[in-house]
């Protein structure tokens, strides 16, 4: 018993530690991407045309003799802020839907969740790529795409936490001394669902990372000559046999970022 | 000062309609203790949220009338609802380690209904208050407790925590609903007595609910019994206790453990 307590405990913190260091690396390559690039990432260089790494190019060149790390750490950067936005949309959407609805309850909760159902029932790519149909790519679209798609995971389950702490005595003697109903949402409530919501951002973050990967390598995320690493990704398909460093370091990054994450969120749930 | 007159709830969220509670009718008198007995599901905690306005007005359907200091309650508005709650009624649940917020300081929480009804009153002098209150309700180092975080305490001294929020804003009436369950028996005397010495100091009156017959008899004037949702019988605690009128009061007395030697 004492033992498996103990190895469990040691387990969680293993995941948190190596998910702070894959993230925090991950981080520092996007920081630095915005700021210094070992080559301009959109120079092409017809001389390294899909080159293998190398001290000069660490990751080799693509197919138009462009730098991959530089083209890896701008796309990363891309990626991060699309998703980072999306996460934003649907988080900020889905606290407020979800908290109104299941603080009040009754028609609205149950009115405002069946369109919610409907939304959830398509697939969010396919959501996304309607949207975009009827707008347009770009950066922009596909970030109000993605977060739209997004709102009702989150929506659900911030109202499956207001249900539960809507009843709680601390909530009902807060109605008691006469609280608003605004104020006993957010600042008595909002808070103790932050453990749980905490988590949810972080494997949203992840969902997001994967369906702007997805998107641009649909070709309707980020437009070329800017890179990400979906779009990048897409690209490295066509070369797979003569330079499968490009489409392996690539999609290295994702799973580095998504693992990242990953780990952080299960460490930081214990 | 309370007047509640042929008070029925109704739960009518399912298929057949459900009385909890049926034609009660009580009066409270300022500075008064009345103990409301009954066995879980009598509807007494019932018709104590609807005194206190809690009953959300989509699950239950409530008639009669509840007169508070001349207003009636059932019928008022939310806003004018609002006035009343917390500023002259407060509010005591059973359990003490739900009833305080965990993600908020204890000072934070006891001043919270101060904001709400007294927002002229400035930062340092609801401190000050806020401070006044807790050593009102015999917590010791007041200041420290002030900054701790709920489960940094014991649970008399939440207890004593939330008596301190309930009477803060002074109320005329405060509702104790089983506030003595969850707590072992020396803390349930000592906060029996902190709610005798504020009914006395403050004249505050209290409603306090219980099962426990023993304790009712020791803090409250006067006793209505409940069964079922309907009064089975109400008067003087002894009254009650010397004369039962109806079988089921005497049931309960019976239940109540005595003091013997041990069968060996």
């Amino acid at each position: 018993m004492q033992i498996g307590k103990k190895y469990s405990k040691k387990k969680h913190s293993a995941n948190l530690i190596i998910g702070l260091v894959i993230t925090s690396t991950m981080l520092f390559l996007i920081i630095l991407g915005f700021f210094y690039t070992p080559y301009d990432p959109t120079k092409m260089d017809s001389s390294a045309k899909l080159a293998a790494p190398s001290l000069s190019h660490l990751m080799g060149c693509d197919n138009f003799g462009r730098d991959i790390f530089s083209r890896v750490l701008k796309g990363m950067g891309n990626t991060f802020i699309i998703a980072f936005a999306t996460v934003v949309i649907g988080v900020v959407s889905g606290i407020i839907i979800g908290a109104v609805t299941g603080y009040f309850g009754g028609w609205l909760d149950e009115v405002v969740m069946r369109i919610n159902d409907v939304v959830f029932a398509f697939p969010s790519i396919l959501l996304a790529l309607v949207f975009i149909s009827l707008f347009g790519t770009g950066k922009y679209n596909v970030v109000l795409a993605l977060g739209i798609a997004f709102v009702p995971s989150f929506a659900r389950i911030v109202r499956g936490e207001f249900i539960k702490y809507r009843e709680m005595d601390y909530v009902k003697s807060a109605r008691l001394a006469g609280v608003p109903h605004m104020r006993i949402i957010f600042v008595h409530i909002l808070p103790n669902t932050m453990t749980v919501l905490l988590s949810s951002i972080m494997i949203g973050f992840n969902n997001a990372v994967l369906a702007e990967a997805g998107m641009s390598y649909l070709g309707i995320g980020v437009q070329p000559p800017d890179a990400s690493l979906g779009s990048m990704l897409s690209e490295a398909q066509g070369y797979l046999f003569s330079a499968p460093n490009y489409a392996v370091f690539t999609g290295l990054m994702i799973i580095l970022l998504v693992l990242g994450f990953s780990l952080l969120a299960d460490g930081l749930k214990n | 000062m309370l007047e509640v007159k042929n008070l029925n709830i109704e739960f009518h969220d399912h298929d057949a309609p459900e009385h909890i509670v049926r034609n009660i009718n009580m009066t409270l008198k300022y500075g008064e203790i009345l103990g409301i007995v009954g066995e879980s599901g009598s509807g007494k905690s019932m018709t104590a949220m609807a005194i206190a306005g809690l009953l959300r007005r989509h699950d239950v359907t409530t008639s009669g009338e509840i007169i508070f200091d001349k207003k009636e309650l059932l019928s008022a508005k939310r806003s004018e609802l609002r006035k009343i709650q917390g500023n002259d009624i407060g509010v005591i649940f059973q359990e003490p380690m739900t009833s305080l917020n965990p993600t908020k300081r204890i000072g934070w929480q006891v001043e919270e209904s101060l904001k709400i009804h007294k927002p002229e009153i400035g930062k340092a002098e609801r401190y000050r208050l806020v401070i006044e209150s807790l050593k009102n309700v015999e917590l010791d180092n007041p200041e420290l407790i002030y900054k701790k975080y709920p489960h940094e305490l014991s649970g008399g001294m939440r207890q004593r925590v939330m008596i301190a929020a309930a009477m803060i804003c002074a109320p005329k009436l405060l509702i104790a609903d089983e506030p003595t369950t969850a707590l072992d028996v020396t803390i349930q005397l000592q906060i029996v007595k902190l709610l005798q010495r504020l009914n006395r100091e403050q004249k505050t009156s209290i409603l306090f609910i219980s099962h426990d017959l023993s304790l009712v008899k020791s803090i409250c004037g006067r006793i209505l019994v409940m069964h079922d949702g309907e009064k089975v019988e109400e008067g003087a605690a002894d009254e009650i206790f010397n004369n039962p009128g109806q079988e089921y009061t005497r049931e309960l007395i019976n239940a109540i453990p005595k003091l013997e030697k041990p069968k060996l």
